[in-house]
């Protein structure tokens, strides 16, 4: 069992998503940023779906309760080890009463721990993405226990990796979305000539922006949306939804963000700027 | 029976929106769910494939989609569809509802905005069979379609910040169930006490888009004892098979 000794800000299990249950209105979850936790899985030879802990903005304290080797990636929050700094993408082994803390969040806003063999929280629509109320808990707090398999002995294959770090990316690369011609020329101006700021209101299940782009008066049917979808509303606020995002949704989806780009988005925070260039 | 006129675009790098007319109607939701069935038959495991209203969005799960082929499989697909044959097995659900005071918080305002007693209100909510013209926006939310127009109300000016879980509400030509506790703007009218979505029922959400919903009226006793079914999971909701 890892203990949670401190919660910090916002914490939670996530492995690939929950898919299949769309037409039920249940949203896909998962890592918000999909390629750092793939790759923390990757060094600890784990499956692809096996479940990560998703740390956003502070650190917690956990305790291990049982041998087994990790490997931390995604946002830099100076992680320790008993108390030593231990680096990102590397896989450490860990005893049983060691204790994993964080400090400064240097780079990024959310940062993965991948553990031997995954975290073995219950499956529910069987993934272990927590979404409240599909999942009894939204978030893991004090006090929380989160089963792992004991891990005595392994050789990885690749014991570290250097990453090329997408921190310092900005500029968010769209598809066009099923509203796009809807769009105005000084729309279009505004959309693509100058950057955005990430406002307060940002979590798993979208980012909305701060600057305002001419709103509209288009009305439609409420239609389909996804992680990525762009959603443009008449008084001309843009919403990015994120991997909790509704299924369904009756503003205009102007754009659609790549894979890659949710995972640059996932990793900025209030007051961070972006960009959307077209693809 | 004439068939409406489809557009399909590429929608990002793993899915394909469907939309048919602009419009709300059952043929139209007829023939997207004609399409959606032969669509799975073809034994796509890979799509996850939501309806809402006008539009069929189709999202691959495992990978980046070649969008010309898809699009010639959906044609295929479309071409294929056997008109003659009947229209999918449908259920109505008879859900009910409670409209006590105590949970239906906003009925004296809207029968005095509605100019309705509140016996005609709810005679006019329960009367109804509304079409589930889609599932979304959080899970078991339903889009029914067929609110009569004597119900019609806008939405509350200032939305409320927390609503509770089973309230049933009144909005512009929709009503409806929040699924869960929720922020919301709907006029709550009454509530019911059984779960539309439900994670560890075998079949989570047991209403498909394409069925129809009748309101119930029930007394703030039978309320309770449904609440308490609900919660040991054994409420078994009332339905009656609709002719094909």
């Amino acid at each position: 069992m890892l203990k949670v000794l401190k919660s910090g800000f916002f914490m939670t299990v996530q492995d690939t998503g929950r898919m299949g249950y769309r037409h039920m209105g249940v949203p896909i979850s998962g890592a918000m940023d999909m390629e750092s936790a793939k790759k923390a899985n990757q060094l600890l030879e784990n499956p692809p779906e096996a479940a990560v802990l998703e740390i956003t903005m502070t650190g917690p304290t956990l305790e291990f309760g049982a041998p087994t080797y990790i490997c931390i990636s995604g946002a830099y929050l100076s992680p320790t080890l008993n108390n030593e700094p231990v680096e990102n993408y590397k896989v450490i082994q860990v005893s049983e009463g060691d204790i994993l803390s964080y400090g400064r969040l240097e780079k990024g806003f959310r940062t993965y721990l991948a553990i031997k063999g995954g975290f073995k929280t219950n499956k529910v629509l069987e993934s272990r993405s927590q979404y409240f109320p599909v999942t009894p808990g939204k978030c893991l707090k004090d006090g929380a226990l989160v089963e792992y398999g004991e891990t005595r002995l392994f050789e990885p294959a690749i014991s570290e990796l250097k990453v090329e770090e997408k921190f310092a990316h900005t500029v968010l690369e769209v598809h066009k979305g099923p509203e796009y011609s809807i769009l105005t020329d000084p729309q279009l101006a505004a959309l693509f000539g100058k950057s955005f700021t990430i406002s307060e209101k940002n979590n798993r299940m979208a980012y909305q922006l701060s600057e305002l782009v001419e709103g509209h008066q288009h009305s439609m049917l409420t239609s389909g949306t996804m992680p990525g979808t762009v959603q443009f509303t008449p008084a001309g606020r843009l919403i990015i939804l994120m991997k909790d995002g509704q299924t369904t949704g009756g503003y205009p989806r102007v754009l659609q963000l790549t894979e890659e780009s949710i995972g640059i988005l996932a990793q900025k925070k209030f007051g961070d700027n972006i960009s959307f260039k077209l693809i | 029976m004439k068939e409406h006129p489809i557009s399909i675009k590429q929608f990002g790098q793993r899915a394909v929106l469907l939309e048919w007319p602009n419009q709300v109607n059952e043929a139209i939701l007829s023939e997207i769910l004609g399409f959606t069935d032969c669509f799975k038959k073809l034994g796509k495991a890979d799509w996850e494939m939501s309806v809402a209203y006008n539009s069929l969005t189709m999202v691959n799960t495992k990978s980046d989609i070649d969008f010309d082929a898809v699009q010639n499989e959906i044609n295929e697909c479309l071409g294929s569809i056997d008109k003659s044959k009947k229209r999918l097995k449908r259920t109505l659900w008879k859900l009910p509802v409670c409209y006590d005071p105590e949970f239906a918080i906003d009925l004296a305002e809207v029968s005095q905005v509605l100019a309705l007693s509140q016996e005609e209100l709810i005679r006019f909510h329960t009367s109804n069979q509304y079409t589930v013209y889609g599932i979304g926006f959080l899970p078991g939310f339903m889009y029914l379609g067929g609110l009569p127009e004597q119900l019609e109300i806008p939405r509350r000016k200032e939305p409320r910040l927390h609503v509770n879980k089973g309230s049933v509400g009144l909005a512009g030509k929709q009503t409806g169930i929040y699924p869960q506790d929720s922020p919301g703007g709907w006029n709550i009218i009454g509530s019911c006490p059984t779960p539309i979505f439900n994670p560890k029922a075998e079949e989570p959400c047991f209403v498909k888009v394409g069925d129809r919903i009748q309101f119930v009226e029930i007394s703030r006793a039978e309320y309770d004892l449904k609440r308490i079914e609900s919660e040991v999971g054994i409420y078994q909701p009332e339905k009656i098979a609709l002719d094909a």
